[in-house]
């Protein structure tokens, strides 16, 4: 089973050696469905989404305008699929087909400049939802050799090692047996029956190890049953941010073959926002059928647990904090509420950024932005409605909770010269626990 | 053909005739659209009220998001014709006794100084809608024929019941055929080719706007996320 998903895969990302604007239509047009016909006859081309992009916000560039994203896949459907369609093109009415032109000028509209972050489909007054949309847009890009080089790397990085950025086990074994030895904790691998699944993102194991010893420190408080698997570790999932189905479906399947090889009831989706929507929203659509486990994002998981007085923390963090939501957990994984609970339960003086919440501006690194080299400065200006939320704030840290948005918040943040640390809530959590550890 | 055969033909053959194709051709686009089914969700819901989201959808879309492009001005010119155009079509007396010939359905009219300074804010805010169509980069990339002609038939009746506004009728009721039937006629043409266009085009969003809002809704509602 899981040889042919990968075997798929492989023939999925050898098929887009050379472009083909005819495959890209037909694979979009197949999958438009009921509710993405819907939405695509229902826009009125009034523009609003334009006001929620940053991309179109910062540049200026009427092109960056969310739907205007869509042109090229929205003719292909209304050309082929639409309601009389058949009628127009007998006609001569129907739009003209997309050109391998067009197509590879749109990859800078459908990759470098969305986030998939879905700011756009909020403001829709129509509630057509553009950030959906695009994102089956890429499936037809990403079918036909039309999506940015750098994604097909990460995408045949993550087929062959298992990660995108090519970390295999030995280098995940290495950070943990360093955070054992930090911690003085032991940190579980493969044990069968445990009740939680923790996988990470490459990000996490190679920018952010500490939040291993973290988890580990906080489980152990809680009392958790939990492990790590050896193989299946990677919870981020290029295949949705790329746009590929086969690749996304392959990937996802050895996270599930863990879970279920372990026994284990529950797999908690790290601090990685797109892995949340892959692992927690895409996942069972992906494989054809439901998980037998739960999946908990983390800051729901340490919710749950400091309201069940399972975790405690002492002491409040007295800097002025504020709190980045990253869009695929927040505004499109509806995971609001919880860090909120917990940056009240560890700071003192927490304020909340102007439109945070579901309204809040992206990073500039989602959907696979940031792996993409030359949206780097795209991205980097993108950033400046981040900075606006940042700066009204007055705060001396900012917390997120996933880490593919520190990273990128780093690097921009460096760019405009900004100096105050990014901070990962979990890790903030782990600094204020109570002491005196329960025992496993 | 005389002015009274042309009213004639507008009020019989033609607006049957354009009736058919708004009804039947607004079936066909909802029933073309719905075939092409939907794969189950197989992902856990956090919420099942899927009813609600998509009641807070379509309802709540009514205003922009206050962090969110709220004050616009194009956005605000468009509450103006929307609200224009319905104290128009269902406020004023003969386009009452016209949908209660048709339905059957009646209710009592709006003072006629409230219709005519409606139609005045219509008119002003429907061109004011076409400028920025024009002069705004946005609005201007996105448009094509459907935006310019979708425009065009919505103002068309405006213009035409207009000059059919002041026209003069013989002793007797209303539904009897005015002095000069020209004027009538061509307005009744003009509802006529909106009538015809509606279900092909961009202004078929008078229905599914309702589909697109509630689907995003009830999807938004699922994964617990904000509406």
């Amino acid at each position: 089973m899981e040889r042919s998903a990968f075997e798929s895969a492989r023939a999925v990302l050898d098929s887009v050696k050379a472009p083909d604007a005819c495959k890209a239509a037909q694979t979009f047009v197949a999958r438009t469905g009921r509710d993405a016909a819907f939405q695509l006859e229902a826009c009125v081309h009034c523009g609003q989404c334009a006001e929620a992009c940053h991309f179109y916000l910062v540049t200026g560039d009427p092109r960056f305008t969310p739907v205007y994203k869509l042109w090229p896949m929205r003719n292909a459907y209304r050309r082929e699929r639409a309601p009389f369609a058949s009628l127009k093109r007998l006609l001569g009415l129907a739009p003209p087909a997309p050109t391998a032109q067009e197509l590879a000028e749109w990859s800078e509209l459908l990759y470098d400049s969305c986030n998939l972050c879905g700011r756009c489909t909020l403001a829709c007054p129509m509630g057509i939802d553009i950030a959906g949309l695009v994102r089956q847009a890429r499936e037809g890009m990403s079918a036909a050799g039309f999506a940015p080089a750098d994604l097909y790397d990460a995408a045949e990085r993550a087929l062959e090692a298992g990660s995108p950025m090519g970390v295999r086990w030995p280098a995940l074994k290495r950070q943990i047996e360093l955070q054992e030895r930090e911690t003085g904790l032991e940190i579980p691998v493969d044990a069968e029956g445990a009740d939680y699944l923790l996988v990470l993102s490459s990000m996490e194991i190679i920018g952010y190890p500490e939040i291993l010893g973290a988890l580990a420190r906080i489980f152990r408080q809680a009392g958790l049953s939990w492990t790590l698997p050896s193989a299946g570790f990677e919870a981020t999932n290029v295949g949705v941010q790329i746009g590929s189905r086969e690749v996304a479906a392959a990937l996802l399947s050895r996270i599930v073959d863990a879970a279920e090889r372990l026994k284990v009831k529950y797999v908690v989706s790290p601090e990685c926002g797109h892995a949340y929507s892959a692992l927690r929203w895409e996942g069972p659509n992906l494989l054809g059928r439901p998980y037998s486990f739960k999946v908990v994002q983390i800051t729901e998981l340490l919710d749950q647990l400091v309201r069940e007085g399972r975790l405690r923390t002492r002491g409040k963090d007295a800097r002025r904090l504020t709190f980045h939501d990253p869009c695929q957990i927040v505004r499109r994984g509806g995971v609001t509420r919880a860090p909120r609970q917990l940056m009240d339960s560890v700071s003192g003086n927490f304020v909340e950024m102007p439109a945070s919440g579901a309204a809040t501006f992206c990073c500039g690194g989602g959907g696979g932005v940031s792996a993409i080299h030359r949206a780097e400065k795209l991205r980097f200006a993108a950033f400046e409605r981040k900075k606006r939320q940042v700066d009204a704030t007055g705060a001396e840290a900012l917390v997120t909770c996933c880490s593919n948005c520190r990273n990128v918040l780093e690097e921009a943040m460096e760019q405009y010269g900004m100096t105050l640390p990014v901070l990962g809530l979990t890790e903030l959590i782990a600094q204020y626990l109570e002491p005196g550890e329960r025992q496993p | 053909m005389t002015p009274m055969e042309l009213l004639e033909f507008a009020r019989g053959p033609a607006l049957w005739a354009s009736l058919a194709v708004l009804i039947l051709g607004s079936v066909w686009r909802v029933a073309a659209i719905w075939r092409l089914g939907a794969a189950p969700d197989l992902s856990e819901p956090r919420s099942t009220r899927l009813i609600a989201g998509a009641m807070r959808s379509i309802f709540g879309r009514m205003l922009p998001r206050k962090e969110i492009g709220r004050g616009r001005l194009g956005a605000l010119n468009g509450y103006l014709y929307h609200a224009g155009l319905a104290v128009i079509v269902f406020g004023y007396l003969p386009h009452l006794h016209f949908i209660e010939r048709l339905t059957g359905l009646a209710w009592p009219p709006l003072p006629g100084p409230v219709v005519y300074f409606a139609v005045g804010i219509t008119f002003v805010a429907l061109f004011l809608a076409l400028l920025e169509r024009l002069m705004d980069p946005v609005r201007r990339l996105l448009s094509g024929f459907d935006d310019y002609f979708s425009w065009f038939v919505v103002i068309l009746p405006c213009a035409t019941g207009m000059i059919a506004i002041n026209m003069s009728y013989p002793p007797g009721a209303a539904p009897a055929p005015p002095l000069d039937p020209l004027p009538l006629a061509i307005h009744l043409l003009s509802v006529e080719l909106l009538f015809v266009w509606l279900p092909f085009g961009k202004l078929a969003h008078t229905f599914l706007v309702f589909a697109s809002r509630g689907l995003t809704g009830a999807a938004l509602e699922r994964k617990g996320a904000a509406v």
